[in-house]
């Protein structure tokens, strides 16, 4: 018990544990549901993914994007180019090579990125997820053009039938076989960036989050730690794209539209910006609530077609209740709430957990005259 | 007739004036002093409705003050000359002066802007300039013009020989007591500058970590040298 | 050479819309230092209330007004309920709220006015005019248009720099202490900035609109153009807007004419970028410490 207590004790430990616990929790959840479920749970784990990428990114070192959706499509596109041709790579390389080019081209956005501040750093990435399905469409032989690109998932590797067997007793199927792949990937992710968040790495973000002034008076490099904090964001969603076009089975521009770009970021502001958990809660939220507005929304006598849009409309509506009211995000009130109620006496302290809101990027500050 | 008393404001756990209140007689220069941080722009600031204080009151004439926004300040005969100067340096010397006399709620005659270009010639001169380019001299005068715009009874003036030579302190000092002389104006002038301040001052008000220390004549504040040495330093 | 004029004209009349959109813009940077992302869908909104009137068989210009009306309204309910408690604070907060409202404006066009493209009349041909037996790409709806946005930018310079409520505007704008200290109802004047520029936005979606489809999402790509026309001019000029506006519409035409329709986004992304490293101040701007 005494060991459990000092494995617990280290970062790498509690996060290993942390992350056993995950897996058995996935194996249990995808097994537990239908197909349809489980193609649900595959998107719910790709937009988590790039979620918890751009969470990274916005939460600890600051940086807006509104060009996640475009980074997504990077990885999309590279692993359709990768997976629809014979023969065809294993998917795990497939996987690291569409994450390595997405995060090659991170390094180049990033660092154009990294000389930008606020609302001039939106503008650029809201041109670059605007002007990216262009591409596609341009260079159509390539890309597909409007049509995209149609991908063959591979067959179900045996040595992994045989192992689902002897766990579970059932056959796996196709769709159950991209979900652990999405899950295991979106594990995976999670423990990289946890880690990475509370390494010295994730305090230099912080620390060039909250003060440039000081932190470069601490030696710290603002340009190559916002380019880091760029590039690891970027793998994170060129991973998600990677994913996303193995459950949707299609690379077309439709899909990378402005859109998914503005979702991604809704999934993060719904769960306080800077926490893992948040972007995982934002991202489940995205997937399972819009079957209910719209069902909601038909029954109350609307027509298919509008009531789908009833969904982003309460997104909508919710972000900017959430600036508004509860600048940390759902997560984050959440959490100071239940540490108010246990102990009235201890205002929450942002410094104590790399996941818990991250205050220096949205809690509203002095008003000061800025004019 | 500036009147305040008991009046206390708190920025969070810091006390910034403690049951500060003395009087400002009409037609006369009130001098407040005290060192960096011992209350005096936040005593104007209090005064004009920038900044809220957490008790007492602050009478002019026969009005309540102490609880009206700082827009109201021009239309009951205020006005408050900001520290830093206060000129909207992307607007012409002429815009800057016309503003003033906005707050009135009627149209800034040719008069009242006659009167303050005889009183400062060079913004007469640089009238279509933007007020960017002018000096910092310049621009004390351009926001002094800007108050007398709206015929002020009260003026509230913070640090004007901040950043300026000797020479245009004494200038813009003779100014002022010819204004209170000829005009009948009545001013409150916070200031590090003891020793300039004092010359043109009837009363003088010193402030000490938020308190009144010292409420007197400007002469006994002048002539005491036990009184000076301890807070003012000369 | 009849493609290079046409296709310069087709740019002018593409810049001036471009620079009206900028121009609403830069007059909310200016006043509460918020990029309103959500100018785009504000002015699509406003277009759709005009297209329901004209579908009603009402008369092309009651439509027109009405949207213009129903942008200035917009603008100021936006200001005063939505953006006024995120004014002064860190700028992320702004930025995500705009862009929630973005996503709100365009789910409820969606839900209210249909998902699909609508075609939307113009008041004057959108033929190309005769010139000596060739015809150019100049429409009678661009001339219009052109002039629409020449008129409007004309009241906008009287306004600004000839009446007293112009000036109480400019100096809410460029510091709110100083301005409340002289009597000006700062927040009035911020409400009312949004309103005006929020109409101007309406303007250029309305003068987009004319003659082609709209869908709640036919806005989207022009927010991107008019940023990047704003910025072009130092996010802070009016008349940088209007002059950035009009370079990348002729720009943007020469790409779309030369290169390829696809890669206009691009190209204004390209070009944003090529501003935001040489003159981060826009191009105008004179040596000044850099400040994005």
């Amino acid at each position: 018990m005494r060991r459990l207590a000092a494995v617990w004790h280290s970062t790498l430990g509690r996060h290993l544990l942390v992350t056993a616990a995950a897996v058995l929790v996935v194996v249990l959840v995808v097994e537990s549901v239908d197909d349809f479920r489980a193609v649900q749970l595959t998107q719910m784990a790709y937009l988590g993914i790039a979620a918890g990428g751009l969470t990274v990114l916005t939460g600890l070192n600051g940086q807006i994007s509104l060009g996640h959706g475009a980074l997504m499509a990077v990885g999309a596109y590279t692993t359709a180019l990768l997976v629809s041709d014979d023969p065809v790579l294993p998917l795990p390389v497939a996987l690291l090579t569409a994450t390595a080019v997405t995060s090659a081209v991170g390094v180049v956005i990033g660092a154009a990125a990294a000389r930008l501040r606020g609302p001039y750093l939106a503008g650029a990435t809201l041109a670059l997820a605007v002007a990216l399905p262009g591409v596609a469409l341009h260079f159509g032989e390539t890309l597909g053009g409007e049509q995209g690109l149609r991908l063959r998932v591979p067959e179900t590797p045996g040595w992994v039938l045989d192992a689902a067997y002897f766990v579970t007793a059932h056959d796996l199927t196709r769709s159950k076989y991209v979900a652990y792949l999405a899950w295991f990937t979106l594990v995976v992710v999670y423990l990289l960036l946890a880690n990475l968040a509370r390494s010295r790495v994730g305090r230099r973000w912080r620390a060039v989050r909250d003060d440039e002034v000081a932190a470069e008076l601490a030696g710290i490099h603002l340009g190559r730690a916002r380019v880091s904090a760029f590039v690891v964001s970027a793998a994170a969603a060129g991973a998600g794209g990677a994913v996303m076009a193995l459950a949707v089975r299609l690379t077309a521009p439709t899909g990378f539209t402005l859109t998914l770009s503005l979702t991604l970021l809704t999934a993060v502001v719904l769960g306080g910006l800077g926490s893992l958990t948040g972007a995982l809660a934002g991202a489940a939220l995205l997937t399972f609530l819009p079957s209910v507005i719209t069902d909601a929304g038909t029954s109350a006598g609307l027509d298919d077609i509008r009531a789908a849009e009833l969904a982003p409309l309460v997104y909508g509506v919710v972000m900017v209740a959430v600036v508004l009211l509860a600048p940390r995000g759902l997560v984050g009130t959440l959490h100071a709430g239940w540490r108010r109620l246990r102990n009235p006496a201890v205002t929450p302290d942002p410094t104590t957990s790399a996941d818990a809101a991250s205050p220096g990027a949205t809690v509203a500050t002095s008003k000061g005259d800025t004019r | 007739m500036l009147t305040l008393s008991g009046v206390t404001v708190s920025f969070g756990a810091v006390r910034a004036l403690r049951e500060v209140g003395f009087t400002a007689p009409a037609g006369q220069v009130t001098a407040v002093l005290g060192a960096n941080g011992a209350g005096k722009t936040t005593l104007l600031r209090t005064i004009s409705g920038l900044v809220r204080a957490q008790t007492g009151t602050v009478r002019f004439g026969d009005r309540d003050l102490t609880r009206q926004p700082p827009e109201a300040m021009p239309r009951l005969g205020l006005a408050h000359v900001p520290e830093g100067r206060g000129v909207i340096t992307e607007l012409t010397v002429e815009e800057n002066l016309r503003l003033g006399g906005l707050g009135r709620g009627r149209r800034a005659d040719a008069d009242v802007l006659d009167r303050v270009f005889s009183l400062f010639p060079v913004l007469r001169e640089r009238r279509a300039a933007t007020a960017h380019v002018l000096s910092g001299g310049e621009r004390q005068m351009l926001v002094i013009g800007r108050a007398l715009m709206a015929s002020p009874t009260l003026l509230l003036l913070d640090e004007p020989s901040l950043g300026l030579a000797p020479r245009v302190v004494a200038q813009i000092f003779d100014l002022l007591s010819g204004l209170v002389a000829d005009a009948g104006l009545t001013v409150l002038l916070v200031e590090q500058n003891a020793r300039s301040a004092l010359s043109i001052a009837h009363r003088a008000v010193v402030l000490n970590l938020g308190r009144v220390v010292v409420d007197d004549d400007a002469r006994v504040l002048a002539d005491d040298d036990q009184l000076r040495h301890a807070y003012l330093g000369f | 050479m009849q493609q290079l004029i046409n296709t310069a004209l087709g740019g002018l009349t593409l810049g001036m819309v471009y620079a009206a959109f900028a121009l609403a813009l830069v007059l909310i940077w200016r006043s509460t230092h918020v990029v309103n992302f959500a100018q785009a869908p504000m002015a699509m909104v406003t277009t759709f209330v005009a297209l329901e009137i004209i579908d009603h068989g009402h008369s092309y210009w009651l439509g027109f007004a009405v949207a213009l009306a129903a942008g200035l309204v917009l603008g100021a309910v936006v200001e005063r309920v939505v953006v006024r408690p995120v004014e002064g604070g860190p700028e992320i907060n702004a930025v995500i709220l705009t862009l929630g409202l973005f996503i709100v404006l365009h789910a409820l066009a969606s839900v209210v006015f249909g998902n699909r493209y609508r075609s939307f009349p113009a008041a004057f041909g959108i033929r190309g005019i005769d010139v000596g037996g060739t015809t150019i790409a100049l429409t009678g709806f661009g001339i219009f248009t052109i002039l629409a946005v020449l008129a409007v930018m004309t009241l906008l310079v009287l306004l600004f720099r000839f009446t007293d409520l112009g000036l109480r505007m400019r100096a809410a704008a460029f510091n709110q202490e100083v301005a409340r200290l002289l009597g000006v109802r700062v927040g009035r004047m911020l409400t009312l900035g949004w309103a005006l520029a929020a109409l101007v936005g309406s303007l250029s979606g309305l003068l987009i609109a004319g003659g082609s489809l709209v869908s709640p999402g036919y806005m989207d790509s022009v927010v991107v153009y008019g940023f990047v026309a704003a910025v072009l001019g130092g996010l802070d000029s009016p008349v940088g807007a209007v002059v950035g506006g009009l370079f990348l519409g002729l720009s943007l035409s020469f790409v779309s004419g030369y290169v390829g329709s696809q890669l206009v986004a691009l190209a204004a992304l390209a070009i944003l970028m090529a501003v935001l490293f040489l003159r981060p101040d826009g191009l105008f701007a004179p040596a000044r410490e850099r400040r994005v």
